[in-house]
């Protein structure tokens, strides 16, 4: 029935924080995680500016309040991606983390690509992969720099494609094409263990969630079915 | 030449279509976009090689199996019990064919053993694809470096555990002689993938880090599959013991080969360096010298030239390749009665090896084997 899944769509866009994200994560376990130290002032990029708290002997501290508003709004739009089925791909080149970012996906059930990105693989997808591919509906950047320290081929990519995106930027990252930019560390074995950990925790929850208010609707349709055919058959005879 | 009234277009030829101009109340101008036939064909070179569907490999096994029938019923065999070797001795009996290469040759063998195997599609109704490395590119090579790489991380845990109790591991050398890793194109066979040289190398470099962890005992089964056994060669040729005849002469044969002469020697313990030839005495089946003195160049070697008597057989070639043949078969028995030593001085003085020049073809377009013509400048 289409207003049932109208309903299934549209309800969580009228809540600010249907998914309850805030609850993942706090200012404490931020700090804990060392996601508010930056690089050097050497590093840092123009537009980061605004989202450094300041500098402490030449190295650049992130203001952690920012963080904490950016990340909820981040984890909430991954959470309503997630509840609608979308395909996520998470983006990460440096090679410590490579392996965590592709178990962390795998255990999503989402995608990952910490390997040597193709020019045209979301402008030539259709070429590289094949007729009917579909594309990610979310790119989430864990770094959104490649080994030359260059912004990443895929953000502009996905600016291209109009896919969104959610990256976290470091003091030397420009932030510009990132839909959802998270200002923290991306450098850290702790601050990337916690970021994997919450955006898994969110995809699991908007994905429990959804299959939840299916089963939901199901019954409720099932008992409608069930209510309605007595009152027909006392109608007929 | 095409008319076009106000709001009319007429189709000639190639496609047309018309735009009209924004604005303006006076007469309409219409922007003619011509497109030709060329353009809106289908790049098919673009699509990459034919891809063989599901339900085509299916019928071209259904028609495998009924021509199968068919052939043994052809063949007055029972049609249950038909394999392919006796598919392939009816087809050659049925279709003979001189052709050289064997690949040309009529075959009919199994749909999957002719068709390569390929990639069914990679994504599910709903677009999401199967594999969570797919939008990688190389999904399989991918995945197969962060299985390896997980087995790393896991020796190294172990490894770590040890070290937190105290044990020290020891590791034993492992004979690396008679094992090699997989090639590239094997393993591009095993991922159903292509490979670059690069990324060969990497995965091999990885494996390697891997084997020389002490504790990558716990991984041996993973790193089995991507290693083949060489077969070690055969270093040593066992020499043959002497036999005895009747009145219990020791006496040992040999045989040699030389272009197209094959020879047969025996070679008696006691003698007095006689040779005979086919039955007959050397001297007349080998008038020229030379001849003679290859054939007591093995004696000659060993200093036992007056000891031993020579019967031999020989066919085939001419006078100097039958010398040749009967000197290698005459060295060969001659190793039985001879030290382990005195056999490494035959074999590098060269009288124990087959010569392997024989005589080349004339090839088209030339005189000889490697004469050319006469080159004219005019």
């Amino acid at each position: 029935p289409p207003d049932l899944e109208d309903k299934l769509l549209t309800e969580p866009l009228r809540h600010p924080d249907f998914f309850n994200v805030k609850e993942l994560f706090s200012l404490k376990d931020l700090f804990d995680a060392r996601v508010h130290l930056g690089h050097k002032k050497g590093c840092r990029h123009q537009f980061m500016e605004p989202y450094i708290f300041g500098c402490r002997l030449d190295q650049d501290i992130i203001d952690l309040d920012q963080t904490m508003q950016h990340l909820q709004l981040a984890l909430n739009f991954t959470a309503h991606v997630a509840y609608r089925k979308g395909i996520i791909l998470f983006v990460s080149r440096n090679r410590q983390f490579c392996h965590l970012v592709e178990s962390t996906a795998r255990e999503c059930g989402e995608y990952a690509h910490t390997r040597y990105w193709q020019g045209g693989l979301l402008t030539n997808a259709h070429i590289q992969f094949g007729p009917g591919i579909r594309l990610p509906d979310l790119l989430i950047f864990l770094s959104s720099l490649n080994n030359v320290f260059e912004p990443h081929v895929a953000i502009r990519d996905a600016a291209k494609m109009n896919i969104p995106t959610v990256g976290v930027v470091d003091t030397n990252c420009n932030p510009c094409l990132i839909t959802y930019p998270i200002p923290g560390n991306d450098d850290s074995p702790t601050s990337m263990e916690l970021y994997c950990k919450l955006f898994k925790m969110t995809i699991i929850r908007a994905k429990n969630k959804r299959k939840q208010i299916e089963v939901f609707q199901d019954l409720q349709s099932q008992e409608k079915h069930d209510t309605s055919r007595p009152v027909l058959a006392e109608g007929q005879a | 030449m095409a008319v076009v009234a106000a709001g009319r277009v007429l189709l000639l030829g190639g496609r047309w279509s018309a735009a009209t101009a924004s604005g303006g109340p006076s007469a309409q101008t219409l922007r003619l976009i011509y497109t030709t036939t060329a353009a809106w064909r289908k790049n098919i070179a673009a699509s990459g090689p034919e891809k063989y569907t599901e339900a085509f490999i299916k019928k071209q096994i259904e028609e495998f199996d009924l021509g199968k029938r068919h052939l043994a019923n052809m063949m007055g065999e029972d049609p249950e019990t038909f394999t392919q070797e006796d598919i392939d001795r009816a087809i050659a009996y049925l279709f003979p064919s001189g052709l050289f290469d064997k690949r040309a040759r009529p075959m009919m063998k199994h749909p999957t053993e002719i068709f390569p195997e390929q990639r069914k599609i990679q994504w599910g109704e709903d677009g999401r694809p199967f594999h969570f490395l797919f939008y990688t590119g190389k999904q399989s090579y991918y995945s197969l470096m962060h299985e390896t790489y997980e087995k790393l991380l896991n020796v190294q845990k172990h490894q770590d555990q040890l070290a937190a109790q105290g044990i020290s591991p020891q590791k034993e050398k492992k004979n690396l002689v008679g094992s090699r890793w997989v090639t590239k194109t094997e393993l591009e066979g095993m991922l159903l993938e292509k490979l670059s040289d690069d990324d060969y190398s990497r995965f091999i470099r990885l494996l390697e880090k891997l084997m020389t962890l002490p504790c990558s005992d716990i991984e041996e089964n993973y790193i089995k599959k991507f290693s083949k056994e060489i077969a070690v060669q055969l270093q040593k040729v066992s020499v043959e013991p002497l036999k005895y005849d009747e009145q219990g002469v020791a006496f040992s044969t040999g045989e040699g080969v030389r272009k197209t002469s094959r020879a047969t020697a025996v070679v008696y313990g006691s003698g007095t360096g006689k040779i005979t030839v086919n039955g007959i005495d050397v001297l007349h089946y080998f008038p020229v010298l030379q001849d003679r003195e290859q054939l007591l160049f093995p004696f000659q070697f060993l200093d036992r030239i007056g000891k031993h008597d020579t019967t031999c057989t020989v066919s085939g070639g001419g006078r100097s390749s039958q010398a040749g043949a009967i000197r290698l078969a005459t060295a060969k028995a001659l190793r039985s009665f001879v030290t382990e030593k005195e056999v490494e001085f035959m074999r590098q003085a060269g009288l124990l090896t087959v010569d392997p020049r024989v005589r080349e073809r004339k090839k088209p377009g030339q005189e000889g084997a490697r004469r050319k013509f006469t080159w004219k400048k005019r």
